[in-house]
């Protein structure tokens, strides 16, 4: 059925089609509107036979996420940013654990300074967790990833997690076609735990493994993620077959088939990239887009095949591994080693910067005519960061970097538009 | 595609408004994209809330930054933030204000406007009227739909409809109405005027 919803709510019915039986969460921006939407439904009685459990934190969120899919609910969480580093040595212990948790990060830039905007630095900051990553393009790819999410956590006996754009996505209305129970049911079986807490056939889950095994349970966990790689396609067929759409899959490609020059990216910017793709198209500009649905595990043969025919490549991210660049481009540039490509790392929409059709034209025809950098910061101010460097330099105690750099601009607050 | 920003202040309903303009679209068949702005909101602090409504996807996710209307449901915004900016040429522009936009300090900006695209509603004293308190946006909507005609009146009921229920939704209808009714008679008087002066 088709709606005008917002992505929060969207995804907050989408989960509640997928009969949890567990919620637990911990509101935090911008994932809030997600559990309450569900929390509505539970209340209500529109979302039967499940428990949603107000608990004191993240950590608190995951560890009880952690003990009822053990004892083998179906349970889903969600949190964003600084939620999501809160429950980290938990989240490590789920996938550890291999249990099939379904999460959704609310993609939102993580502090100091604290800035409540989107980007992918929460996500990414887990990328060595262990969980498979999934990352949604539009509200639509958002909840059906969410349905793809717990199949495929539970066929693997792996936790998900669904990132989508904080507040591009959480918070903006648009166009949905919602699923019928009868079409998630038939897609979606009942819960069958590889493993489970039952005390009519006792286990312990969670041993201590030392040097003897660990080396082993650690590569069985890489092992997973490979089965995903084949598993992941497979799932988004069987999707289409149900649902009448296509899914991410691992990797999506647009426009590529003749493209000289490839623009890489992850969930929501892909739309405005492809619309300036349209446009330079018009314009005779060879160009593709490569759009990477699956960053863990991470499609190295799919993004090389995406990319061997064309001459370039640039990877717009919205995350910095600061003191080398980029996430996402680091792990593509292992994709394509030896292929001779060369490869543009675009670090932009940090903490919400906008990131506008007019900066790409100019970035992507810059990258055609080989002037861009190898490492380029898109629409970043230089005065600003060159003043505050000079401040430094001439002085021992220059002060608080933040502050100083918001006085430069001229502002007591973030901007408001 | 067309692009509509909305300038309001926290507690003003500047997000519903853009959300139900999304709806309202939606119920004609076509495609919408409503977003806030992504600031912290806090009552009474600047806030603009998008919408964009086409008739295939809407892939785009930049802000809306050269708007093919405004809606400003506060005036005092005037002077405190660029709320023009980007506006295209014979945008509609659409003032919560009982005043004119030549009282309003607007006269030298809009001088080659086409006088239709410029209209005012006071449209916080109608919500006073019909819903007992001054929530200026649903009206505002009635009056968009008169100025613009880029959706219809009968779309912003049913949005209103999915939103509100009872007496709230009855209020807000009646705001909306009469506001929609204001704004097309002035844009009658208007055009009677340009004839006759031509």
């Amino acid at each position: 059925m088709l709606k005008q919803i917002e992505g929060s709510h969207a995804v907050a019915e989408a989960v509640a089609l997928c009969r949890p039986e567990v919620i637990c969460a911990y509101p935090i921006s911008p994932q809030t509107h997600i559990v309450e939407g569900i929390g509505e439904m539970v209340k209500d009685g529109q979302l039967k036979n499940c428990e949603f459990i107000n608990v004191e934190s993240e950590f608190a969120a995951m560890s009880v996420a952690i003990g009822s899919s053990a004892a083998g609910a179906r349970t889903y969480t969600a949190t964003a940013s600084q939620g999501l580093l809160y429950m980290v040595e938990a989240v490590y212990n789920a996938s550890g654990l291999g249990l099939p948790i379904v999460m959704t990060v609310a993609n939102r830039a993580i502090g100091a300074p604290i800035n409540i905007w989107n980007d992918h630095s929460d996500a990414l900051s887990q990328r060595d967790c262990g969980w498979i990553q999934l990352f949604a393009e539009t509200n639509q790819e958002a909840l059906d990833l969410h349905i793809e999410a717990f199949k495929l956590a539970e066929e693997l006996s792996l936790p998900v997690m669904v990132c989508m754009d904080g507040f591009i996505l959480t918070h903006a209305y648009e166009r949905v076609d919602m699923p019928t129970q009868e079409q998630v049911d038939a897609f979606l079986p009942p819960y069958e735990p590889r493993q489970v807490l039952d005390p009519a056939e006792p286990v312990s889950i969670g041993a201590m493994v030392g040097p003897e095994a660990f080396m082993e349970v650690r590569y069985l966990a890489h092992a997973k993620q490979m089965q995903a790689l084949e598993l992941i396609p497979r799932m988004a067929k069987e999707f289409e077959t149900v649902f009448g759409r296509v899914i991410g899959g691992l990797t999506r490609t647009y426009m590529a088939d003749d493209a000289e020059t490839m623009a890489i990216a992850m969930g929501s910017v892909l739309g405005t990239i492809k619309d300036v793709v349209d446009e330079m198209r018009e314009q005779g500009h060879k160009i593709g887009v490569l759009g990477i649905t699956s960053f863990r595990p991470f499609p190295l043969a799919d993004v090389a095949a995406a990319l061997r025919n064309c001459k370039r490549f640039v990877v717009l991210e919205k995350s910095l591994a600061v003191g080398i660049g980029g996430i996402v481009a680091t792990n593509v540039r292992m994709a394509v080693t030896g292929m001779g490509l060369k490869g543009y790392t675009v670090i932009a929409g940090l903490g919400g910067r906008a990131i506008t059709k007019k900066s790409l034209h100019a970035l992507f025809a810059k990258a055609e005519r080989s002037e861009l950098e190898p490492l380029t910061f898109l629409d970043v101010d230089w005065r600003v960061i060159n003043r505050q460097l000079d401040r430094e330099r001439q002085k021992r105690r220059s002060g608080p970097a933040a502050e100083a750099m918001l006085r430069d601009l001229g502002m007591v607050a973030a901007k408001i538009s | 595609m067309f692009q509509v920003r909305i300038h309001g202040r926290g507690g003003q309903g500047v997000v519903t408004a853009a959300e139900m303009l999304s709806i309202a679209a939606f119920d004609e068949g076509r495609y919408a994209q409503a977003f806030p702005s992504f600031g912290s909101e806090r009552t009474g602090a600047p806030v603009v809330a998008f919408c964009r409504i086409a008739g295939k996807e809407i892939r785009l996710r930049e802000p809306i930054m050269e708007p093919d209307a405004l809606i400003i449901q506060d005036p005092t915004l005037l002077h405190q933030v660029d709320v023009f900016s980007g506006l295209k040429k014979d945008g509609f522009i659409l003032i919560n204000t009982n005043k004119s936009f030549e009282e309003l300090g607007l006269g030298d900006f809009v001088r080659d406007w086409q006088h239709e695209r410029l209209r005012t509603v006071a449209a916080t004293e109608l919500s006073r009227k019909h819903v007992g308190r001054p929530m200026p946006n649903v009206p505002l909507l009635g009056g968009f739909a008169a100025v613009s005609g880029i959706i219809r009146l009968e779309s912003v009921i049913m949005a209103i409809n999915e939103r509100f229920s009872g007496k709230v939704a009855a209020g807000n209808i009646a705001g909306a109405t009469e506001a929609y009714d204001i704004v097309r008679a002035e844009m009658e008087a208007a055009r009677h005027e340009e004839s006759t002066h031509a």
